[in-house]
């Protein structure tokens, strides 16, 4: 008897084969079948570039730093998403606002730098739920391939939201 | 002086005869591997090449120009020269026995016939048989010229099966002869005319039917084709004969295989499923010109050939892999058995039925 340890084990038939089995044909046949049948299944692949698979309401991707309702950035440097990622992807440096920078940082000190590693990154969500000032989301994109691990590097200009147009015609008529 | 212009004109119709059935095997070939690529792809729920033109349709030109800008590499430790022999040997045999096929009924015109066959020699099936089996010569030298263990193995394999399967050919197209009486292929497709004769289907295909399953099994074997395709085994021989072979050398190979496969399936057609007849095609003959007539009678062929051409596809994306004692088993114990018993009863058929 054979002992085996998982149940779904299962013992190589090694009979020799019967008349039947030995003409091979309908064997065959049954075979044809099974890949015609195939021709009219619907095709597992999609046109990547043209047609992309939704991703789920709950997918971790591609980091931003928001802005509030005027424009100016959130991060206020306190360096708690750091502190709270596993992966030590984060680093940053702060800075004080200086007076007429009102209208680019909310609070009085800033991040000068802030660089996420997406290859040190695990895209766990939790400098998302750490951050006190709601600056830093994770969006429903990933990191573009690179040639480069420095590319993998992202800088602040790279997370930042763009400024929003009216704000920023609101700052140039000033 | 008349001889001369006589030879002259038939030599430049011959020239362009063969030119244009040339350019046609190795288009076809071309867009086999195209046509192979989706095969495979809508049997395993996938799109295939879709990116190169319209449906991909660039791809094979894409293939090539890749083939061709590829390094040439040619281990130091190679013969160098069978190691160049082979690939040309595989090209040169793939192309060289399209020669003896009738593309067409012949033209007749007011000024004379014009033939759709390059040479209509009256040992045509012959002349295949030995074109194929040169074919084996191209993929052995490079094989053993690569001095790669794995391609020698791949060599030896592709040599034993042609071997053991062109006996049941022969064997089973003796009794194909035996009926129409002549090794020439003109006169074969000729005696299949039309569909219905005599009271039964003219095609050798509905009067041979045991010796054309024998037969297209050995061509598969003979193409070095799934289920057979012992000699280049991937997962075994890394890439059989060709793994030492880089740049066009490598494309001859792959290219040539299928140039044998479009051959290989006119010749099925041609031999068992009537060649260029098809059913009503006297009436056709009467109401349409001959030049029309003829070209019909090429497009018939053709269709028959990309219709084994998609079988040949279909069964390499359904069947696994023979073993190697499996081959050998069916094929000398089972294919040649059975050959000889279907020689004899037709055989003894014919003296029957001429009593």
């Amino acid at each position: 008897m054979s002992h085996t340890i998982s149940t779904r084990a299962k013992q190589v038939d090694r009979r020799p084969m019967t008349f039947m089995e030995s003409l091979y044909i309908p064997a065959i046949l049954k075979g044809l079948r099974i890949t015609l049948g195939h021709i009219f299944k619907k095709k597992a692949t999609i046109n990547y570039p043209e047609v992309q698979r939704p991703f789920s309401s709950t997918f971790r991707g591609l980091h931003i730093l928001n802005r509030d309702e005027e424009g100016r950035e959130r991060c206020t440097a306190c360096g708690l998403c750091a502190l709270s990622c596993p992966a030590e992807a984060i680093t940053m440096e702060s800075a004080e606002r200086k007076p007429g920078e009102e209208m680019l940082y909310r609070e009085e000190k800033y991040a000068a730098n802030y660089e996420i590693n997406m290859l040190r990154c695990i895209f766990c969500g939790l400098c998302e739920e750490a951050c006190p000032k709601d600056a830093i989301y994770l969006t429903q994109t990933f990191a573009p391939s690179n040639f480069d691990r420095k590319g993998f590097i992202y800088k602040k200009d790279d997370l930042l939201i763009p400024f929003p147009a009216e704000t920023t015609q609101k700052i140039e008529t000033k | 002086m008349f001889l001369l212009s006589l030879s002259l004109s038939l030599v430049i119709e011959k020239v362009i005869l063969i030119s244009v059935i040339l350019g046609g095997s190795l288009g076809i070939a071309m867009y086999s591997t195209w046509a192979e690529r989706k095969v495979a792809a809508v049997m395993q729920d996938r799109r295939g090449p879709n990116r190169a033109g319209p449906f991909g349709l660039f791809q094979p030109l894409a293939d090539g120009l890749k083939l061709f800008m590829k390094e040439e590499i040619i281990p130091t430790l190679s013969s160098k020269f069978l190691f160049v022999l082979g690939p040309s040997l595989a090209m040169l045999m793939a192309l060289m026995s399209s020669a003896v096929i009738p593309w067409g009924p012949d033209i007749v015109t007011s000024n004379g016939t014009i033939s759709l066959q390059v040479a209509d020699i009256n040992i045509g099936v012959l002349f295949i048989f030995g074109v194929v089996s040169l074919g084996v010569y191209g993929i052995m030298l490079g094989a053993w010229a690569s001095n790669n263990k794995f391609s020698l193995l791949s060599g030896l394999r592709a040599a034993s099966q042609a071997i053991s399967y062109e006996l049941a050919m022969g064997i089973s197209l003796i009794a194909l002869v035996m009926m129409t009486g002549s090794l020439s292929m003109r006169e074969i497709v000729d005696g299949q005319h039309g569909f219905w004769q005599d009271g039964y289907f003219s095609w050798n295909f509905f009067k041979q039917p045991l010796g054309f399953l024998i037969f297209i099994v050995c061509s598969f074997a003979e193409l070095n084709r799934a289920p057979f395709d012992m000699a280049e085994c991937e997962s075994e021989l890394i890439g059989g004969y060709h793994t030492e072979f880089s740049s066009m050398k490598l494309g001859f190979y792959l290219f040539a295989e299928y140039i044998n496969m479009f051959v290989s399936s006119v010749i099925l057609s041609s031999l068992f499923f009537g060649g260029y007849n098809y059913p009503g095609m006297d009436w056709v003959a009467l109401h349409v010109p001959p030049i029309l007539f003829s070209l019909i009678g090429v497009g018939v062929l053709l269709g028959k050939a990309i219709g084994f051409i998609l079988f040949f596809m279909f069964i390499r994306w359904t069947l696994p892999r023979f073993r190697y004692d499996q081959l050998m088993n069916l094929g000398w114990k089972s294919l040649i058995p059975l050959a000889l018993v279907n020689m004899l009863i037709t055989g003894a058929v014919i003296l029957w039925l001429n009593k």
